[in-house]
């Protein structure tokens, strides 16, 4: 059965640097939760903390309501599966597995009726006997898996892995990892830097720039409405502009860039003569077919790129800057050409404002 | 600090802290260290009877040294043993180059198995063996003069013991492992590609050797010779079975003073060829450029 | 280019051969002279095969105590150098301290101190201050002081290896410190382990340099033969030579046969 983490004002310091700052966040039990971000953002550290390898240098860590202050990892109620795996190379495939259990003294019989049930949870039958080193990469998935589930923890932490598996391999891993979470109900707390990833496993993801998290959400409301400009820029493709604000329209403002003012969305409540960067995702743009709506760009095409289901537009204003459009391959847009002046617009309702620019995170 | 003992704790627990602790602790304390402060402290003190141990004449002197200093004959063997040191150290050198050059670099497959066998399986019997095994080659009667005469090359056996010959050659034989295995080591880790480039841009061996094996080896020399020199200045065997009066060994002197229960005196000396060996240590350390961490096996 | 590179050839097999021989003749000699019914140890005058001298080697008591003594100590050696030998280990690859580097220096000093001052120094330590005199008991502890040194370096080589995630797994399931070591740690060092047992062993038995000044008036083997042959040289000697020998071709064999065997498994 899962448990909730709750994780409050959690930061850790490394001499002057702080890995993670300020972290509060209630992971439900029995959810899919992701921690989305660049390499270096703190997520491992994160993880770490949760899993008692480290001490937060301030805050508190909660699990299922009992604080998990100077409580070593072995006595939390948390497995955790490495990011090498870290299976044991001179033990078998069984052996591993039940691992956690021999070091809790479980009787033999009771011991190996377990590790027979994981073997068939995880689907690797008849590999009981065999090496480690002999299983293959998904293989070896499932062992770690297999043997994290068989202390019956209430939180499993997961560091990033599938990073080292093929696109196949990690699709199929993927929908795997997710069954055996909702058939487990064990709360899992997973990190990656693979949007695709975390947005299509979690119940809802966290998304983390150097050291904090910027927001909380479902995934659907984590690509449409980012709360801050890293979220909007480091998930998904986004047309990035910046300008200052000149006018409040209720929940929207009008942005005055070098590519013209444009209408959208004011999350931040930000006020008139700020300096703010709007956010527009490629799918969003589309011909303007009239002449006097808002939020219109006349380009010339750069360059056209068609990918199958649908084409990446490349455009340039008067002004050199670039947007990039996302059209849907099913016949309902006229053909554009290489070169071509065309008119193009996008809703204010897809379009955000929000601070601190849109740096693009190397 | 506090972090650093809760890191360790952490890692290894009360249990393995304290194991290592302890461990360490009595091999650096009690057999590193104190017994190093004793003999130098047994070096500062003349050599008195039992009862005047802990009285009034027990008090700290650079007496020892003097005898040391003064004594032409113990000052001469000193430098005698040092320049022969010298000789074992730059014979076995020239011996093992190319040996070591051999195993690493030209030899394939089963052949350096083999060869290294043939290297180590000489050493697996006693050293006072098989310096016994030249004693009886180098004998007034042995193989070697009887080989000699029987070719019509002398008339009469000649003394080899007489002088430092027999005792260079033996320790010569007895530490060209120590030479051959570091060097070796270092060699292996060339890139066989760099030595055929140079082949190819024709470049001649002995150049070859020169500028790109050499500076390589350099770590792998350093430590051969230390280790050669230092068992050579500080050994006891090879002295003792192959040598006569006329060529005493430095150790030898140390060991007399001990057998004629002047332990003082004998610490003294000890503590001489210890300053040498650490003085020779940093002369190859700084002549090859070496830092202290290049010590593995 | 072909002529030069033969002649190249021929100059390598030359020097190979001196070399070997260098190293085995005087070796080859030893065994023949075993067998010669020669009151003094020589080749020649060869004056009839015979075994006497194996049995007047066996019927000297003082050798076999002697021997006795050096397993005694080569075992005692090998109680305390390897699991020094590990702590010194795990103290340099485990902790993370400032004066790392010197403290390596000082615990692989003893390998570069001459082996006459170990002896003279834990003589003199134990003799007059620790009121143990000199004997086995010395010399065990003055060969440990430098074979702790050689296996914690067989030690260090391993356990650098070793991929420490591993120990956070077995703690993140539920191991204890203890557990961990013995299951986890222990199996992954035990090569080493036993490696520096076989070595610790050799070196202890082999000692001469350190022993002499170390053991008062006890006896092991090399400080035995040294006495020996010092003083009475007879063909005794080169019988026990011959059983090194035997032994040593011996070992040789069993360790090529099961290296073999290894790399036919592997393969």
């Amino acid at each position: 059965m899962g448990q909730d983490v709750e994780i409050s004002g959690v930061s850790m310091r490394f001499n002057e640097v702080y890995a993670v700052r300020d972290i509060n966040v209630h992971i439900q039990a029995g959810e899919f939760f992701s921690f989305l971000g660049p390499s270096g953002c703190g997520k491992t550290t994160l993880l770490r903390l949760v899993s008692g390898f480290m001490d937060p240098s301030c805050g508190q860590i909660k699990i299922g309501g009992k604080d998990m202050c100077k409580i070593g990892s072995n006595n939390r109620p948390t497995a955790m599966i490495f990011q090498n795996l870290a299976l044991f190379p001179l033990m078998t495939v069984a052996q591993n597995i039940g691992f956690g259990l021999e070091v809790r003294h479980v009787a033999k019989a009771k011991r190996e009726k377990k590790v027979e049930e994981l073997i068939e949870l995880v689907d690797l039958y008849g590999t009981g006997d065999r090496m480690v080193s002999e299983l293959s990469g998904g293989q070896k998935q499932r062992v770690a898996i297999a043997r994290a589930l068989a202390v019956n923890p209430a939180v499993l932490l997961l560091d990033e892995p599938l990073s080292a598996l093929d696109l196949r391999l990690r699709n199929h891993m993927r929908a795997e990892l997710r069954n055996i979470q909702r058939r487990t109900d064990v709360t899992f707390i997973y990190i990656t830097h693979d949007q695709t990833e975390a947005l299509t496993m979690s119940d809802r993801v966290g998304v983390m720039s150097i050291g904090k998290l910027e927001q909380v959400a479902k995934s659907d409301i984590i690509y449409n409405t980012p709360k801050t400009a890293f979220v909007a820029s480091f998930v998904g493709e986004s047309n990035i502009v910046d300008g200052d604000i000149i006018r409040i329209d209720g929940d929207y403002a009008l942005l005055k860039t070098a590519a013209g003012s444009f209408f959208g969305k004011n999350p931040q409540h930000m006020d008139k003569g700020e300096t703010a960067t709007i956010f527009i995702r490629p799918e969003t743009v589309f011909l303007a077919t009239d002449s006097n709506a808002e939020n219109r760009l006349t380009c010339r095409t750069k360059t056209i790129s068609f990918e199958g289901a649908y084409a990446v537009v490349t455009l340039a204003t008067e002004q050199g800057q670039i947007f990039t459009m996302r059209l849907n391959n099913d016949g309902s847009v006229p053909r554009i050409e290489e070169g071509e002046d065309i008119k193009v617009r996008f809703n204010r309702e897809n379009a955000f404002l929000l601070k601190d620019g849109g740096t693009s995170i190397a | 600090m506090r972090d650093f003992w809760n890191t360790a704790l952490k890692d290894l627990g009360k249990i393995g802290v304290a194991y290592i602790l302890i461990t360490v602790g009595v091999w650096v304390v009690f057999m590193i260290l104190i017994p190093q402060l004793i003999m130098f402290d047994y070096s500062l003190r003349p050599m008195l009877p039992l009862r005047d141990i802990g009285g009034p004449r027990d008090v700290w002197t650079l007496k020892n040294y003097m005898v040391f200093f003064t004594n032409r004959l113990h000052m001469a063997i000193f430098f005698k043993t040092i320049w022969s040191s010298l000789i074992v150290t730059v014979t076995a050198l020239t011996i093992c180059y190319p040996i070591a050059f051999y195993l690493a670099k030209v030899a394939r497959g089963a052949k350096i198995g083999l060869l290294m066998l043939g290297l180590i399986i000489p050493y697996w019997i006693n050293e006072l063996l098989r310096l016994f095994a030249w004693q009886i080659i180098l004998a007034d009667m042995g193989i070697l003069n009887q080989l000699l005469i029987f070719l019509g090359i002398i008339a009469d056996p000649i003394n080899f013991r007489m002088g430092n010959g027999a005792v260079i050659l033996g320790m010569t034989y007895a530490y060209i492992l120590f030479m051959v295995f570091p060097i070796y080591n270092v060699m292996e880790s060339l890139d066989r590609n760099q030595l055929d480039a140079a082949r190819d841009l024709g470049a001649s061996w002995l150049r070859i050797h020169y500028k790109i094996v050499m500076p390589h080896a350099k770590p792998g020399i350093a430590v051969g010779c230390t280790m050669t020199f230092m068992l050579a200045a500080g050994t006891v065997a090879a002295p003792q079975l192959l040598g006569s009066p006329s060529s005493f060994w430095f150790t030898q002197v140390i060991n007399t003073n001990f057998e004629c229960a002047n332990w003082n005196l004998g610490a003294a000396y000890a503590t001489v060829l210890m300053l040498l060996c650490v003085v020779f240590m940093f002369m190859m350390l700084k002549l090859f450029k070496v830092g202290l961490k290049e010590l593995t096996q | 280019m072909k002529s030069s590179k033969s002649i190249f050839r021929i100059i390598i097999g030359l020097y190979l051969t001196l070399f070997f021989a260098y190293m085995f003749l005087p070796l080859i000699f030893m065994t023949i002279i075993a067998f010669n019914a020669n009151d003094i140890p020589q080749i020649t005058p060869w004056k009839g095969f015979t075994l006497m001298w194996f049995g007047e080697l066996a019927k000297d008591d003082q050798m076999w105590s002697a021997l006795w003594n050096s397993f005694l100590v080569a075992f005692s050696v090998v109680a305390i150098s390897v699991p020094i030998g590990l702590g010194g280990a795990l103290l340099l690859t485990r902790l993370q301290f400032k004066a790392r580097n010197f403290v390596y220096g000082v615990l692989v000093s003893p390998i570069l101190t001459p082996g006459i001052i170990l002896g003279i120094s834990t003589f003199l330590f134990w003799d007059s201050y620790m009121d143990i005199p000199g004997g086995l008991w010395t010399a065990i502890l003055g060969q440990s002081t430098f074979i702790s040194s050689y296996c914690m370096l067989l030690i260090m080589s391993r356990a650098q290896r070793f991929d420490l995630t591993q120990e956070e797994a077995a703690f993140d399931l539920g191991a204890t410190h203890g557990q961990v070591f013995w299951k986890i740690t222990l199996p992954f060092l035990r090569p080493a382990l036993i490696s520096s047992m076989a070595l610790a062993f050799m070196q202890s038995f082999d000692n001469y340099n350190t022993t002499l000044f170390a053991i008062g008036v006890e006896q092991t083997l090399p400080i035995y033969i040294g006495t020996k042959l010092r003083s009475f040289i007879s063909p005794a000697m080169n019988a026990l030579a011959v059983v090194f020998i035997l032994l040593t071709v011996l070992g040789a064999i069993i360790y090529e046969y099961r290296r073999r065997r290894e790399m036919i498994k592997a393969a």
